[in-house]
């Protein structure tokens, strides 16, 4: 089996993986670097389960090669945290109570977070459509949605609060 | 709220889910992520045909490829190889029930019966090895003719799908209650109408897996499995095996949704890869991929119903008969728990004097039906609530008025049935105030001002608005029964100990709120576990929408009963009557005077002393156990309406805005109610429109991927919801809760078909079959 040398930086952490050319990007993830919060619900690229940020951008990381990730930026749902403090999507998913079985709930983070990153003041529709991908079985949606809404709240009254603490 | 600034009343509350951390970071471990040094990987071998003789299986060749450790088929598995348990008794309580048991093989032996079916399982280093190792096992077939209708599966000259049996009848029960033909006689209307449902899939996010491991030097089998009753599944793994239930540990860590197919116990996989684990002696784990779970996971739904009910012309049902079929799939394990369920759910919230209903359950090949998520009840609902529908336009009545002419009133609780439901115990509805929630919900959508301003307006814009307003009762909480254990520790947090594995309800916190409320302390302080028998080994499961009524009250009792001793230590220490003590704040206190006080830690260190003596008549610690089992189940209830548009040329539908009222008693929390309410409505509108298990006449399933099996998905929900709440209390156990695990599912079907007859009333559209889609729909109106 030919293996490939990459270097990603998952999380912010460097790292050198050598990956089998069948390897995909959720596999690396799980079972070579023990980050199993990345779930799998279909390996197919129907379930959105498996939802991770690559340059920035969420992908079904069950669709990507590892061997293509050379050189990549990739951040999972245990990159959501920092500094001890919740991401505002998660924060704001909690408080809305999105969360139920929470299988579905680290590919919704980071949808929810690519989101915010592109449009930090979505409307409902623009939220519906990001999660769109995403499948749940257990919320019907409508706490997740609530939860993204507060999540944008939440990170403008933290801009709000640095802009003015700088100022 | 912040909680940590409450001191009291937890139960109630709409406070946030103690065990949300840890799954919004990736921490919490689900089975897949279980993994141990030395881990082998399996692979099974599933059958392409419904239904076919196995002539001939030639492994050698998958055990020549490098890597593969093992294939087993039925024929290496010896004595080992046996029939499933039956998991329910038989309907014996019926008189003249008929009964065949054939429960599930662990591998086919001589033939297969429905498409998925294992055949041998591939144990190999990695899960490619063992993939790639399937495709050199050689099996020779003899297909057979697939058994795929329900009706066909009756007819004389279908092929067998049991050859020891003379028909594929798998059950026969007739209930009745009254007597329906004398209330014919008497009836002004007769109706009679045949209801079709199809089969559906419980689609959980997270597939089955099982992690097993058979540590040689200790002799102990560790089982990480995704199911809903672990306790069970270890008792009966012991036996198996041959071990005692110490030698056996299974464990259901956060399992990724349920929805009742996990309850299915002694599926073939977690009966099989113990067994080879001890074999082997190496640690083994398969997960289910999805064409897999679709395949053989277990199903619910199909039906054929062909119904009678008879009616004053004022609107009273007089009488209702019901005759129907009920598919069990290719095995019954599951006994008649579904059709059993349809049984009862079939009367709906209404006072019927007369009831015949007859149910013949068929083998077929297809895949076993055990529970999902309503398990019986929303066809059960659905009969009823449509067979209202068609009497009330016959008798050009509102749908409102017909039910509220019809429902058991208040004053008649607690109404027996005399019938027998699922747990072979009398029919019983303990409590409710159906027209109460009915006119809830009719006021909440608006219904009046709806039907006679909006709608009118509406469509006179061209526009296809409708509405429907349905009632539905739901049987939750069955027993027997379940159990907790709570200790107090000395730093003064609280741990407790439960044998129902959870799978999304939300446990780790509505059950630490009813402890928390009982002790005195922080919800966030109170640790609670639960599907792992090695911490706690008696229990049943969660099914039936029972955790939070069965372990919640169980719970409940443990806690008053550590909250007895607490006072009693606290009484003895500060010299104090118990009366004048309150617990609060993580102390037992005195009253009147807070600074009087000491912590639960301490006390629970100087209620377990190294030295001295424990008083005669008294335990050590701070702990205590008890049980739980509800004398019958209690039976929530609800209304809902919705409005939707319809586009008649696409037939896409879209849910202007949808009211859900419910009363299942006391509410623990509501922010977990409504999601699960919210949830149950999702699978609903599933079951509704978009969700059907495709087999063809040879019995294979067509759309067994996430592709062509639609979920809902954010964009399908209603706009709106909203969501009331009426509370009976149920008299049945001391926190007066009822289910609600399964609500939200049950009343959608037929509450959609009422609002789309109602929206595309100028086609005269008579629904009677679900689910529905697009396609269908569209088919339905133009093709007439
Ligand atoms: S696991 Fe990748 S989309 Fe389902
Ligand atoms: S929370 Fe269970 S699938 Fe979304």
């Amino acid at each position: 089996m030919a293996l490939h040398r990459i270097t990603v930086t998952i999380n912010g952490e460097v790292e050198l993986v050598d990956v089998p050319s069948h390897m995909t990007l959720l596999q690396m993830l799980r079972e070579k670097l023990a980050l199993t919060g990345t779930k799998n619900g279909c390996a197919a690229g129907e379930c959105g389960a498996c939802t991770v940020m690559l340059n920035g951008e969420p992908v079904n990381s069950c669709l990507v090669l590892a061997a293509e990730c050379d050189g990549a930026e990739i951040t999972t749902v245990e990159g959501l945290k920092k500094n001890g403090q919740l991401d505002p999507v998660q924060q704001g998913i909690m408080e809305a109570g999105g969360v139920q079985c929470g299988f579905c709930t680290p590919g919704v983070l980071i949808s929810a977070r690519a989101l915010l990153d592109r449009n930090p003041t979505p409307s409902e529709a623009d939220i519906k459509a990001a999660l769109v991908g995403n499948l749940c079985r257990c919320t019907g949606y409508f706490r997740i949605i609530e939860g993204v809404k507060r999540a944008a709240k939440i990170q403008e009254a933290a801009k709000e609060e640095m802009t003015y603490g700088i100022g | 709220m912040d909680v940590r600034t409450m001191t009291k009343k937890y139960v109630g509350q709409r406070i946030t889910r103690n065990e949300d951390p840890r799954l919004l970071t990736g921490q919490a471990l689900f089975t897949d992520d279980v993994h141990l040094p030395g881990m082998l990987h399996a692979a099974f071998l599933r059958s392409d045909y419904a239904h076919a003789r196995i002539k001939r299986i030639d492994t050698s060749k998958a055990l020549e490829r490098p890597g593969v450790v093992a294939v087993y088929t039925a024929a290496d598995m010896g004595d080992f190889w046996k029939p499933g348990p039956l998991l329910v008794p038989p309907p014996t309580a019926v008189p003249g029930a008929v009964f065949h048991k054939r429960t599930q093989i662990p591998l086919a032996k001589d033939k297969v019966r429905h498409m998925g079916e294992p055949i041998a399982v591939v144990i190999a280093e990695s899960r490619y090895i063992a993939e790639d190792a399937l495709e050199d096992i050689e099996v020779e077939f003899e297909p057979l003719p697939a058994v795929v209708g329900l009706e066909e599966a009756l007819s004389p000259d279908a092929a067998l799908v049991h050859d020891d049996l003379e028909s594929n009848l798998a059950a026969h029960v007739i209930q009745e209650k009254g007597n329906y033909e004398e209330a014919k006689a008497k009836a002004d209307v007769i109706l009679q109408r045949r209801i079709v449902v199809d089969r559906g899939a419980a689609a959980a996010m997270e597939n089955r897996g099982v992690v097993v491991n058979w540590d040689d030097k200790a002799q102990e089998l560790t089982v990480w499995d995704t199911t809903q009753a672990p306790i069970p599944l270890r008792n009966g793994l012991a036996a198996m095996l041959g071990l005692s239930e110490h030698q056996v540990r299974v464990i259901a860590p956060f399992v990724g949704g349920g929805f009742g197919p996990k309850i299915m116990m002694f599926q073939p996989e977690e009966v099989l890869l113990p067994w080879a684990s001890m074999r082997l002696k190496r640690p083994i784990k398969w997960i289910e991929d999805r064409r897999e779970n679709f395949l053989a996971t277990t199903q619910e739904r199909g039906q054929i119903h062909d119904v009678e009910i008879a009616l004053t012309k004022d609107g009273r049902i007089l009488g209702l008969k019901d005759v129907f079929i009920h598919d069990t799939g290719a095995y019954d394990p599951y006994g008649m728990t579904v059709p059993l369920n349809t049984q009862c759910h079939a009367v709906g919230a209404y006072d019927i004097a007369n009831y015949y209903t007859e149910v013949k359950m068929v083998f077929t090949n297809k895949m076993i039906v055990t529970p999902v998520r309503g398990a019986g009840r929303p066809q059960g609902i659905f009969v009823i609530e449509r067979m209202l529908d068609l009497a009330a336009k016959e008798l050009g009545l509102s749908p409102i008025e017909i039910r509220k002419r019809n429902f058991i009133p208040p004053d008649k609780f607690p109404y027996e049935h005399n019938i027998i439901d699922q747990a072979f115990a009398p029919l019983i509805f303990d409590s409710g105030n159906y027209p109460a929630v009915l006119e809830k919900a009719a006021a909440m959508i608006n219904y009046e001002y709806f039907v006679k301003e909006e709608q009118p307006r509406l469509r006179a814009e061209g526009k296809h608005v409708g509405i429907g307003i349905v009632s539905f009762i739901e049987t939750t909480g069955v027993g027997p029964y379940e159990g907790a254990r709570i200790t107090v520790g000395a730093s003064g947090k609280v741990n407790v100990v439960t044998g129902v594995g959870t799978q999304g309800q939300g446990h780790f916190t509505s059950f630490a709120q009813i402890v928390a409320d009982q002790l005195g302390v922080d919800v966030r302080d109170v640790h609670v576990v639960t599907g792992d028998t090695a911490q706690f080994h008696w229990g049943t499961g969660t099914f039936a929408s029972r955790g939070a009524v069965v372990a919640g009250n169980a719970i409940h009792a443990a806690a008053v009963k550590v909250r007895a001793k607490i006072l009693q230590w606290g009484s003895k220490l500060l010299d104090v009557p118990e009366e004048e003590l309150e617990l609060a704040d993580g102390k037992v206190r005195v009253a009147d005077m807070p600074e009087k006080a000491i912590s639960l830690g301490e006390l629970a260190v100087i209620a377990n002393p190294l030295r001295g003596t424990v008083e005669p008549g008294t335990e050590p610690g701070l702990e205590a156990t008890d049980y739980f089992g509800p004398q019958y189940g209690a039976t929530a209830n609800g209304a809902h309406a919705m409005i939707l548009e319809v586009d008649p040329e696409t037939m896409m539908v879209e849910i202007k805005k949808y009211v859900a009222v419910e009363d299942c008693g006391t509410v623990l929390n509501p922010l977990i109610l409504e999601g699960q309410i919210q949830g149950g409505l999702s699978m609903g509108l599933g079951n509704a429109y978009y969700e059907k298990l495709e087999y063809d006449n040879n019995g294979q399933l067509l759309n067994a991927s996430l592709m062509d099996y639609l979920l809902v998905r954010s964009t399908d929900m209603p706009k709106q919801i909203e969501l009331g709440h009426e509370e009976t209390k149920s008299p049945l156990n001391p926190i007066g809760s009822k289910g609600v695990g399964e609500a939200g599912a049950i009343p959608v079907p037929s509450l959609f078909a009422q609002a789309l007859e109602n929206a595309l009333a100028d086609y005269n559209l008579e629904i009677t079959e679900m689910p529905l889609s697009p396609n269908k729909l569209y088919e339905m109106v133009y093709k007439k």
